[in-house]
């Protein structure tokens, strides 16, 4: 069973709806006991990385990082993946999970923001997550921050700057674009993760 | 490299797709669900949906066919016509809307903005702003109530309050090319697009592919918004899209 943790925070409709699509088990929950027994967790992200905190508040923050210790797949999308890194600029003060090591940051004042729209990976070898997934493939983003190239970054997109597009270490992955939003190439993403 | 996004615009009517020429003259152009999916195999970027008729007439069937188109797109979907609140909002994101379009409701009540916004993020607040030419000159005003009122307002100015209130684009249609295939209004177009920050999706009078090189290099828009040119096969989007590329436009493509 996969567990699409839901945070009270924005629109979780197109992520069911695709991994339903993929023929995946899914579980919409905000209960950590739901959680605690899923074999993979999904952290969607559309919002403010702020309201990360009612992860914390909720409990689901603990159940959580107890499945990520016991070796539980684990992908964050947007916010859910710069909720991987230390902080954001986003939100002073608010802690993410500190995964990756970096704070995210927003884009730089010559191009436009929010960064809405398709835009090209530069993939790294060896990544599970994009098996099957060639460089310059297109996927669609909709973000403000973002989250800086990291030795695990495993694909890069460029816009005002360089930027983790995609980051994998273990049983943790994470995606700053929207693979539910991202066409074919998006659900083969999703479907090598619901195939780990 | 960031691309700029063609997509395809469905005007719905009681369920059915239309288009209009000005917003007059309705012709029947087909089922929403079909020509979405028709639309993202074409190489669509993204899919609009939109209620004409919601604002005078009945939307019941509305959440209905939302889910429908939504079910098998897995490219981004934006619907709008007739939302005036926070709860018309919750019915269609929970239908499978990424985003939703905003136009008279916000202009009557710009709080909307924010207050969407702050539940579903900036990213999925559309702002539409139907824009009508002033007397020849290079003024621009907003209309509502699908181009029927003046609101009074200049387009631009509106589009720049809309960004600050936290709508994530904008869309903005010329009335004046609505259903013509005259091409984008240029001028327009850049006026907004060098007035704000976020994108601008550049809507009314796409014809043939000068026309929306020039709104992509003239009119410095995000996107370009087009319907009767695809659904009626006038423009299949994979051809556009490659005669874009071909003179160094950047697209997705192939998809």
């Amino acid at each position: 069973m996969i567990a699409v943790v839901d945070y009270r925070a924005g629109n979780l409709t197109s992520v069911k709806k695709a991994l339903n699509h993929l023929c995946a088990d899914v579980v919409v929950t905000r209960d950590p006991s739901v959680v605690e027994q899923a074999d993979k967790i999904i952290l969607p992200g559309v919002g403010h990385f702020s309201v990360t905190v009612v992860l914390e508040r909720s409990g689901l923050q603990t159940a959580i990082r107890r499945r990520i210790e016991q070796g539980t797949p684990f992908l964050g999308i947007c916010v859910g993946m710069q909720w991987m890194f230390e902080s954001s600029a986003e939100a002073p003060g608010i802690q993410g999970l500190g995964l990756f090591p970096g704070a995210c940051g927003r884009f730089t004042e010559n191009v436009k923001s929010p960064h809405v729209g398709w835009n090209s990976l530069t993939c790294h070898e060896g990544s599970r997550l994009l098996r099957g997934i060639p460089s310059r493939s297109f996927v669609y983003f909709a973000h403000s921050y973002s989250a800086p190239v990291a030795e695990a970054t495993v694909a890069r997109c460029e816009y005002g700057g360089e930027f983790s597009a995609a980051i994998e270490q273990d049983n943790l992955f994470g995606v700053q674009f929207h693979p539910e939003k991202s066409g074919p190439i998006g659900l083969k993403i999703l479907e090598n993760f619901c195939g780990l | 490299m960031l691309t700029k996004r063609i997509i395809a615009c469905l005007d719905v009517n009681a369920g059915r797709v239309v288009k209009g020429v000005q917003f007059q003259q309705l012709r029947d152009a087909g089922d929403p669900a079909e020509l979405a999916a028709a639309h993202s195999q074409a190489g669509a970027d993204e899919v609009v949906l939109l209620d004409i008729s919601a604002t005078h007439e009945k939307r019941a069937t509305l959440v209905d066919t939302i889910r429908r188109t939504a079910r098998q797109l897995f490219i981004p979907f934006t619907v709008g016509g007739g939302i005036r609140s926070l709860d018309d909002a919750n019915a269609v994101f929970d239908a499978g809307a990424d985003k939703i379009s905003i136009n008279s409701a916000a202009l009557a009540d710009p709080s909307l903005i924010t207050l969407i916004a702050e539940r579903y993020g900036s990213q999925a607040v559309v702002v539409a702003i139907d824009a009508k030419c002033i007397n020849g000159e290079a003024r621009f005003e907003a209309y509502v109530n699908g181009g029927r009122t003046p609101a009074g307002r200049d387009a631009v100015a509106w589009a720049q309050e809309a960004e600050e209130r936290g709508a994530g684009e904008i869309l903005l249609t010329s009335m004046d090319r609505d259903g013509t295939g005259a091409g984008f209004d240029c001028e327009l177009t850049c006026a907004c697009s060098e007035a704000v920050r976020i994108p601008v999706i550049a809507s009314g009078g796409g014809g043939d592919t000068q026309s929306f090189v020039d709104v992509f290099q003239r009119g410095k828009a995000d996107a370009a918004l087009a319907a009767s040119i695809f659904h009626f096969g006038l423009h299949r989007i994979a051809e556009l899209k490659q005669e874009l590329q071909s003179v160094g436009i950047p697209v997705r493509w192939p998809c």
